[in-house]
């Protein structure tokens, strides 16, 4: 089937499966191998990206919802020398360890401090990340990170 | 110093690449003309492969090849050796059943890969790998711990299932101090399985080239040289100067992607078959069925005290689970890096363990972030703990009376360390500070007042890292040495490349080892770079994990760096007319002592390469190597303070605050140590309230996704308090200890000790999830 979306400012015309998932046209097709594969449950949420302005889990979208849309991935967040303040404060409050939650973390996190509108605590940011995994930081930093950068969005 | 120097709070380098998604994991690697591996696992924990009919796979649309047990053999692949060598008491040697990368003749766990299919694509290697009918004949399965020894013989010859039945320790001592004991605290407890779970499942990414038989063996490996060592010497996949074997970017390890697994290692081997690249990534079902799983003890333990509460002897016997053959480090896990830390911070006089480990038909257990050192904390710990309110003294206090004292090291323990260091009642002190145990009894009224039960426990752990002296280390039983390698290359234009046989898989090194050259060599933070991963760029090195890469890569760096600068001396001292003894180097500056005539780093650097003005019994160049074999183990310690709240209605534990004070000794990057700290917090909390990897009685696993298994989330955990002391090291060079496992370590002792004391029993199984917390209320 053809399926047409922007993914980064990008137009793309791809020829994909029916069944295929927007995470392996992410990964495959596009080559954007910024966003990660974690489970195949949709619990970890590294495969976060922004789909029309909202943060979804690409392994539980098929490619076929994604037509006609926008689409950020962690590339298209920012580049060294113009981070988004997120990412920014992920390096700051070393909330990162082996990194490969942190494209999805990233994505869930701006969502999270987009929907709640200037109200954030602690245990707002730790509800509002408990669908994102991470075996490494514990959370602690991550929590720093994204309340920091809250103040910054 | 420098703001970028050993100390400091430096951002880390390799931030900026998974920041902006520019990491390079072994899945983002995609080679020309690739086809894909899917493995055909066993649905049973054990049986016997009566046939294996594969035609209808053969045919499928784009298989390029399906492939046995039997073709590996066939071929020469070897089994999968475990390595090191453990003892039964009786002098005997352990039993190793043959593990083959793909099993032959039986399978032995759920998930134990008998096959592989290669296709064009991995949708038609996934569906391919349906169509492969196999006649299984379904054997009685072993899957109770408890009852492994009774159970049905899995391994031709191998008795009662039992590896080894290990001790160590002086048992008559023990005896007669329990003799006399005036008070003996008694528990029976398990230490509950876990998975492991790095974000980022394994992979490989396998190519071979037929002209000039060389392999390329892309992997989610934590010691890449130790891979391809087994590949080699063990395997006969290839001679090792035919393979070259990278790790890059790895998403966590955490102990479980030290290991050799058939998995890369067939898809190595199928890239040589079908002279293709071979691409293999583990979904995250078949990582909860084959990755290595960690911990799985039953443990009796008792301590002895006399009428003053001072700790007279310690009693242990352990049923260690292998599960169904030895993975490659197993076998050390519940000995050597468990029984010999039983003494804890402790002067407990005489100890006395025995560990049984048994084969059953589960997935092969291994080390797991503390491997050996959380099971035997849990140990001394929760006795402790017991004692103390059994006794009635205040658990802080039982600890002080019984602690090594700050002048009683080196410290030889009953159970074969020698402690360097230590000042265990200071980081007690400082937690009990920070934790505000006087105010305990008000924030427990507090509780209480609303419906509550809140309890308090300590952790006073220690843990021996830095592995470990090669000789001693082989005459334990290893089958590799256990030193650093390192390497520092000067660049003519005075910028470093260092390398080093340590791999991080988010420890940051890149940062921490730039960190310690830098400073080392007084040049610029940003002219240090680190290379570490790839057995093509750097001769040789034993990987990551024990926590030992600064304590034993940097120093192996220091060592290095020590060369560099001699040799430095010698070219300044030529250029500048002096001798090298009057040369001194302090921050990048070589100078004549008591002059002022000096050269930069950069100076001497370049003429190391140009060499105008040199030596004359001097070779050119600025690059220097060491192998750095550690004197002794580090002995990282601290104490661990939780409390927790309960809901007696709904059984939930709240952890409301932990606080960690750690001696790691000196310190690279406080940054850093506390991130480690932090996430080793969180999978001891993990295993403490949450985290239990579950086979039913038919052998299935039960908790083989994040559905059914726990995995701490964000809402799960508290912000975390945590601080250091420090006695550093007194035998390597940058008095390190290491800092990864503590945390790991250090809490689920912690929690469990709080949990037990909120709900007044004297010991409550891991997790404590809500249905046990509740069940317990409810039969007090």
């Amino acid at each position: 089937m053809k399926l047409s979306l922007t993914v980064n400012e990008t137009a793309h015309e791809l020829e994909v499966a029916p069944n295929a998932l927007l995470v392996e046209i992410i990964r495959g097709d596009l080559g954007l191998t910024g966003t990660h594969v974690g489970c195949d449950t949709s619990q970890c949420g590294a495969c976060t990206v922004e789909m029309d302005g909202r943060a979804v889990k690409s392994c539980t979208v098929l490619a076929g919802q994604a037509q006609d849309a926008r689409v950020t991935t962690i590339e298209g967040l920012g580049a060294p020398g113009n981070l988004h303040p997120m990412q920014t404060a992920f390096q700051a409050h070393h909330a990162l360890q082996c990194g490969f939650c942190t494209p999805g973390m990233i994505i869930s996190a701006i969502d999270l401090v987009k929907r709640a509108d200037g109200r954030l605590d602690e245990a707002a940011v730790r509800e509002g990340l408990a669908g994102n995994l991470c075996r490494c930081t514990g959370y602690h930093n991550i929590v720093e990170a994204v309340l920091a950068a809250a103040g910054q969005m | 110093m420098s703001d970028q120097g050993i100390g400091q709070r430096v951002k880390r380098r390799e931030d900026v690449r998974f920041i902006t998604g520019k990491g390079r994991y072994t899945d983002d690697i995609n080679l020309p003309g690739q086809a894909y591996a899917v493995f055909v696992r066993s649905p049973h924990p054990r049986a016997r492969i009566k046939t294996i009919d594969a035609s209808a796979a053969r045919n499928a649309p784009g298989v390029v090849g399906v492939f046995t047990g039997k073709d590996l053999a066939a071929d020469g692949i070897g089994a999968l050796p475990c390595g090191w060598l453990v003892k039964s008491k009786d002098g005997s040697d352990m039993k190793v059943p043959p593990r083959p990368p793909l099993a032959i003749e039986t399978v032995n766990f759920v998930g134990e890969p008998y096959a592989v299919v290669i296709a064009e694509t991995l949708g038609q290697a996934r569906a391919a790998a349906a169509l492969v009918e196999t006649d299984f004949e379904e054997l009685e399965p072993v899957v109770s711990l408890a009852e492994a020894t009774a159970g049905p013989q899995i391994h031709e010859g191998i008795e009662a299932n039992r590896c080894y039945d290990w001790e160590l320790g002086d048992q008559a001592a023990v005896d007669a101090a329990f003799a006399k004991a005036a008070h003996v605290t008694k528990l029976e407890f398990a230490n509950n399985r876990l998975i492991p779970n790095a974000i980022e499942p394994r992979a490989a990414v396998a190519t071979y080239s037929a002209p000039t038989e060389e392999f390329t063996l892309y992997t989610t490996s934590q010691n890449p040289h130790l891979e391809r060592l087994i590949l080699a010497a063990f395997v006969n996949l290839a001679p090792e100067h035919k393979l070259r074997v990278i790790s890059p970017d790895v998403g966590g390890g955490f102990g479980s992607k030290i290991f050799v697994y058939p998995e890369e290692t067939a898809a190595a081997w199928a890239a040589r078959r079908t002279n293709r690249p071979v691409k293999w990534t583990a979904d995250r079902s078949e990582a909860f069925l084959s990755d290595a799983h960690g911990r799985d003890h039953l443990t009796t333990a008792e301590l002895a005290l006399d009428a003053a509460g001072t700790f007279l002897a310690m009693r242990v016997r352990t049923r260690a689970n292998l599960g169904a053959y030895l993975s490659t480090f197993a076998s050390s896990v519940p000995t050597y890096l468990y029984g010999t830390l039983l003494a804890g911070q402790y002067r407990t006089p005489a100890i006395h363990v025995e560990v049984e480990a048994v084969f059953t038909n589960t997935a092969p257990v291994d080390a797991y972030r503390g491997a050996g050192r959380p099971e035997a904390t849990y140990v001394v710990e929760r006795l402790v703990e017991t004692a103390a309110r059994e006794t009635g003294v205040d658990p802080a206090e039982l600890r002080r009376r019984n602690f090594i004292q700050p002048d009683q090291f080196p410290y030889e323990t009953p159970v074969a360390l020698v402690y360097d260091t230590g000042d265990y009642q200071a980081s007690l002190e400082k937690a009990l500070k920070q934790i505000d145990y006087a105010g305990f009894p008000a924030r427990r009224k507090v509780s209480e007042a609303a419906g509550k039960r809140r309890g308090l426990g300590f952790s006073c752990y220690i843990e021996a890292c830095g592995l470990a002296p090669s000789q001693l280390a082989i005459q334990l039983g290893a089958g590799v040495g256990l030193y650093e390698s390192g390497e520092v290359r000067v660049n003519p234009t005075g910028s470093v490349t260092v390398f080093t046989g340590s791999h991080s898989h988010g420890q940051g090194h890149e940062t921490t080892f730039a960190q310690i050259v830098s400073d080392k060599l007084g040049v610029p933070f940003e002219s240090v770079e680190v290379v570490h991963g790839d057995t093509g760029r750097l001769e040789f090195g034993l990987g990551t994990y024990g926590s030992r890469s600064v304590a034993v890569g940097g120093s192996a760096l220091i060592k290095a760096s020590d060369k560099i600068i001699a040799k430095g001396k010698r070219i300044a001292a030529h250029m500048l007319e002096s001798a090298p003894d009057d040369v001194d180097f302090d921050e990048g500056v070589f100078a004549v002592r008591k002059t002022n005539k000096s050269l930069t780093f950069g100076e001497v650097a370049f003429a190391a390469y140009v060499p105008a003005n040199f030596p004359e019994d001097l070779e050119p160049g600025l690059s220097e190597k060491s192998f750095y074999d550690p004197k002794n183990f580090t002995f990282p310690a601290g104490c661990h303070i939780a409390e927790v709240e309960v809901d007696p209605e709904t059984g939930v534990v709240v952890l409301v605050r932990f606080v960690a004070v750690d001696d790691f000794g000196e310190v690279i990057n406080p940054m850093i140590v506390e991130g480690q700290v932090h996430g080793g917090i969180a999978q001891g909390v993990g295993q403490a309230l949450l985290e239990h990897g579950i086979y039913d009685e038919s052998g299935q696993l039960v908790t083989g996704s994040f559905m059914d298994y726990c995995m701490p989330r964000a809402d799960d955990l508290p912000s975390f308090e945590v601080d250091t002391t420090v006695t550093p090291c007194t035998h390597n060079p940058l008095g390190v200890k290491g800092c990864g496992e503590a945390g790991a370590i250090g809490a689920p002792a912690a929690v469990m000790n709080a949990v037990t004391d909120a709900l007044r029993v004297k010991d409550l199984a891991m997790p404590a999830s809500p249905e046990r917390v509740w069940r317990a209320l409810q039969a007090a």
